[in-house]
C-alpha cells in the first residue's frame, strides 16, 4: 500500500503491519528493516519505510504516580489522550507540539518542542524513561542513568535506533484548563522580536507571522504569550469547573480542495485578515487550552485544503547574534518568490537539551508551501539561507531536504549515522527519510 | 453510586472499544472472558484514563453450567450487560464436522441466549437493566458463504426479540445490534469494501447513542439497513441462485 505523511507528500510503496503485542513487533524487527509510525503527523517520509510498523495496538496507560506526575505509558498513545484522562485531575503536558493528534512514541521519536521551548527545553526533557526495542527484538530501559548513550540518541533519533515501545513522562501541575493570552500586535520584524525578548519570561509564547508583507512592514506579526490561569483568577462561573473548557473541533475538511484555492492572492488576503484580526483582540483574555494549543486541530484533515498534491512545510531554526538578518533574507526570499505561506509561525528557541534536539537558542521559522514546482524551487535557496547564517533544519518537518544539506548544516547527523553503521541499527530501522539523508 | 456494565466476550476489539466508551461515560467495567489474564493491562488502562473501576472476570461461554456462579462472583449485579461474544468458525469446515459447526452454534447462540436470559431474569426481578446483544446482518438470510454462523446469529437475534416483547412493559431494555463489517480481529486480512466496513470506536458511539436514546435494534452504518432489506425482500427462487 502507499503512505504519507501529514504533508501528504512523498507517497511511498510500503508493507505496512499493525502487531498486536511485543512478540508481533520483534517478529515485525527481525524481518526489518523496519520504521515504527504512530499517528502519521511528521510532514514528511519520517515515518514510512520499506516495512512500516503502526503502533496504533500499543495504546495502553501502565501507571501514575500522582506525587511525582510520572505517567508511564505505551508509545501509541496520543497527546490529546493524556490531555482527556489528566487534565480533569489537575495535570497537563509539560512539552506539547502544535497538534494533539501525536503519538508518545511520535513525540519521543522527534523530540518536539511546544511554546515553551525558551523556558522549558523540549518533549525529551520531561522523558523520565524509555524502553526501545533493539535489532534483537529484546526490550531495555533506557535513561539518563541507565543505558544513557541510547537514550541520548533516542531522543530526537527519528525511531532510527529501535522502536519506544513504552516511556515514563512528567505531567505538571494545573490548576485550570484555562490560558491568560496576551496579544501583541507587532508592525515589523524588529517589533516582533523586541516583543520576543521583552517577554522572555513568559511560559509560552510564539507568533503569526505575515510573510507576505514586504518593506517596511516586513515581518509584521501577531505574538502570543500564554499563562495557565490559576484557579483564583478565573472569573466566579468558571472556578466550579476550572477545568471544563467549551468543546472545541469536529469540523473537517470534507474533500481535497482543488489546489488553485490556496495562491498568492488568497494567502495575501489570509495574512491581511489574520493581523487586522489581531490588532483588533482585546490585549488579554481567557483562552481555553484547546484554541491556545492545537488552534489547527479544530479543523480536522486540515491536510485537504491543500489540495491532492499536498503540501511541504520548511522549518529551520537560525541562532541568536544572526537571526534577525537570516530571518529577514528568508522572509525577502519567500515575497520574492511570490510563494507566500498560508501559516507562517516564528518563535523564540531556548538552548538545544537532548543530544539531536532540533532546537538552538535563537528564533526558528516555520512556512507550509503548496507542492508545487514554484515551491521545490524555493527551498534550496531557503536552505542555503539557512546554512549561511548558521541555521539548521527540523526533521519531522523535512520531505525533501538533501542528504548533503542536513550533514553541512548539523554535523550531529553525521556522528549519528556513524553510530547506526557501527552497532549494526543501519540495516535494521530506516525510513525514507534516513535513506534520503543518509542516516 | 456509580453505574457499571458487564462486557461478555470482552477481548473483541469491539468489546474494549464499547467498553472505553462507556467508562467515558463514567460507568464501572467489568470485563469477562476466557482468558481474564490478557485483560489485565487494558483494564488498567480504562482505570487510569477514565478514574473508574475495571475488573475481570473469568467466564467461558461454553460453560453453561457455570453461568449462575459466574453472576455470584461479581462485585455487583451490573446495569448494563453486553454481549459482544463472538465465533465465525470456517464455513467449510463447519459443513462436513458436526463438532465444528455446533461450535459455532453454540458460542454465537446457546451460551449468549442463556447467559443474557438468566441475567434478565434478575433484571426483572430488580425492576430495571439494560442488555445489549452483538447479533449479526449474517442472522438477516442465510447465506452460502456462512450459513453456520448466520444461523446461530439468527437464532440469537430471534431470542432477543423475543425477550424484549415480553419485558416490554418492564424497565428491563434490550438492545439488538447488527454491526455489518467491523474492521478488527475476526476482519483481520479480509477484503472489505470500506463504504460499509465500521470501525470498533464507531460501533460503540453507535451502541451508546443507542441505550442513551433507548432504540431496539440498530444497524451501526444505516447502508446496512438497506443492503439487507434488499437481500430479505429477495424472493427464494431468485435468491437461492445468487453468491452473495
Amino acid at each position: 500500500m502507499q503512505l504519507s505523511g501529514w504533508g501528504r507528500f512523498p507517497r511511498i510503496e510500503t508493507r505496512l503491519s499493525t502487531p498486536r503485542d511485543e512478540a508481533g513487533l520483534a517478529a515485525q524487527v527481525a524481518a526489518g528493516p523496519v520504521i515504527a509510525r504512530g499517528m502519521g503527523r511528521a510532514y514528511g517520509d519520517s515515518a514510512i519505510g520499506a516495512n512500516t510498523v503502526s503502533m496504533a495496538h500499543f495504546n495502553h496507560m501502565i501507571s501514575f504516580e500522582a506525587q511525582s506526575g510520572q505517567l508511564v505509558a505505551e508509545a501509541g498513545v496520543t497527546l490529546g489522550e493524556i490531555i482527556a484522562a489528566f487534565l480533569p485531575r489537575g495535570w497537563f503536558l509539560s512539552v506539547t507540539p502544535g497538534t494533539q493528534f501525536v503519538s508518545l512514541g511520535g513525540a519521543i521519536a522527534a523530540d518536539v518542542h511546544g511554546k515553551n521551548h525558551h523556558r522549558d527545553g523540549a518533549f525529551g526533557s520531561f522523558v523520565d524513561w524509555i524502553e526501545v526495542m533493539g535489532k534483537d527484538g529484546a526490550v531495555t530501559r533506557c535513561s539518563r542513568t541507565e543505558n544513557a548513550e541510547m537514550f541520548g540518541w533516542t531522543l530526537g533519533g527519528m525511531g532510527l535506533t529501535g522502536i519506544v515501545v513504552r516511556a515514563a513522562i512528567r505531567l505538571k501541575r494545573v490548576e485550570s484548563g484555562w490560558i491568560r493570552q496576551t496579544t501583541i500586535p507587532a508592525r515589523n520584524l524588529d517589533e516582533a522580536l523586541a516583543a520576543f525578548e521583552e517577554t522572555i519570561g513568559a511560559t509560552y509564547s510564539m507568533a503569526w507571522i505575515d510573510c507576505v508583507a514586504t518593506g517596511d512592514k516586513m515581518g509584521r506579526s501577531i505574538v502570543l504569550t500564554g499563562e495557565h490561569a490559576g484557579r483564583s483568577g478565573l472569573p466566579p462561573k468558571l472556578r466550579a469547573q476550572p477545568f471544563a473548557t467549551p468543546a472545541y473541533g469536529g469540523r473537517r475538511v470534507p474533500f481535497n480542495l482543488p489546489g488553485f484555492v490556496l495562491n498568492p492572492a488568497t494567502v495575501r488576503l489570509f495574512n491581511e485578515a489574520y493581523y487586522w484580526r489581531g490588532t483588533r483582540q482585546p490585549t488579554t483574555g481567557l483562552v481555553g487550552w484547546g484554541p491556545f494549543f492545537y488552534p489547527l486541530d479544530t479543523l480536522r484533515d486540515w491536510n485537504r485544503i491543500y489540495g491532492r498534491k499536498g503540501f511541504m512545510q520548511f522549518q529551520c531554526v537560525v541562532p541568536l547574534d544572526s537571526h534577525a538578518e537570516g530571518l529577514r533574507a528568508l522572509l525577502d526570499a519567500v515575497s520574492r518568490a511570490g510563494a507566500g505561506s498560508f501559516l507562517t509561525v516564528l518563535k523564540r528557541m531556548g538552548p538545544q537539551v537532548s543530544r539531536l534536539s532540533f532546537p538552538m537558542e535563537g528564533y526558528t521559522l516555520a512556512l507550509d508551501f503548496p507542492m508545487n514546482a514554484r515551491s521545490l524551487a524555493l527551498m534550496p535557496e531557503l536552505d542555503r539561507i539557512t546554512a549561511d547564517h548558521g541555521g539548521r533544519f527540523y526533521l519531522a518537518k523535512d520531505s525533501r531536504m538533501s542528504a548533503e544539506t542536513l550533514h553541512q548544516t548539523d554535523p550531529r547527523w553525521t556522528g549519528f549515522a556513524q553510530m547506526r553503521k557501527d552497532s549494526g541499527l543501519a540495516g535494521h530501522f530506516a525510513s525514507a527519510q534516513s535513506e534520503r539523508l543518509a542516516l | 453510586m456509580s453505574s457499571s456494565i458487564l462486557i461478555l466476550g470482552a477481548r473483541s476489539d469491539i468489546a474494549l472499544a464499547c467498553a472505553h466508551r462507556y467508562a467515558r461515560e463514567g460507568y464501572d467495567v467489568r470485563l469477562a472472558a476466557r482468558d481474564p489474564q490478557a485483560l489485565t493491562a487494558a483494564a488498567n488502562d480504562m482505570h487510569l484514563r477514565h478514574d473508574i473501576s475495571a475488573t475481570v472476570h473469568r467466564f467461558d461461554v461454553l460453560d453453561t453450567d457455570g453461568f449462575a456462579g459466574f453472576l455470584e462472583g461479581l462485585p455487583e449485579m451490573p446495569d448494563v450487560v453486553l454481549s459482544a461474544v463472538g465465533f465465525m468458525g470456517d464455513q467449510a469446515e463447519s459443513q462436513v464436522s458436526s463438532e465444528a459447526a455446533a461450535l459455532v452454534l453454540r458460542t454465537n447462540f446457546e451460551g449468549p441466549a442463556l447467559i443474557l436470559g438468566l441475567i434478565a431474569e434478575r433484571f426483572e426481578a430488580r425492576g430495571h437493566g439494560t442488555l445489549i446483544g452483538i447479533s449479526s446482518v449474517a442472522g438477516d438470510r442465510g447465506r452460502a458463504s456462512n450459513y453456520v454462523y448466520g444461523a446461530a446469529k439468527a437464532g440469537f437475534t430471534a431470542f432477543l426479540s423475543g425477550m424484549r416483547n415480553r419485558l416490554a412493559r418492564s424497565d428491563v431494555k434490550i438492545i439488538t445490534v447488527k454491526p455489518g463489517f467491523v474492521a478488527t480481529r475476526m476482519t483481520e486480512g479480509m477484503d472489505l469494501n470500506p463504504r460499509l466496513t465500521a470501525t470498533p470506536d464507531a460501533v460503540a458511539e453507535a451502541i451508546w447513542r443507542a441505550h442513551a436514546r433507548g432504540r431496539n435494534v440498530i444497524y451501526v452504518k444505516p447502508i446496512w439497513w438497506l443492503v439487507m432489506a434488499i437481500i430479505r425482500a429477495l424472493p427464494e427462487f431468485i435468491f437461492k441462485k445468487t453468491k452473495l
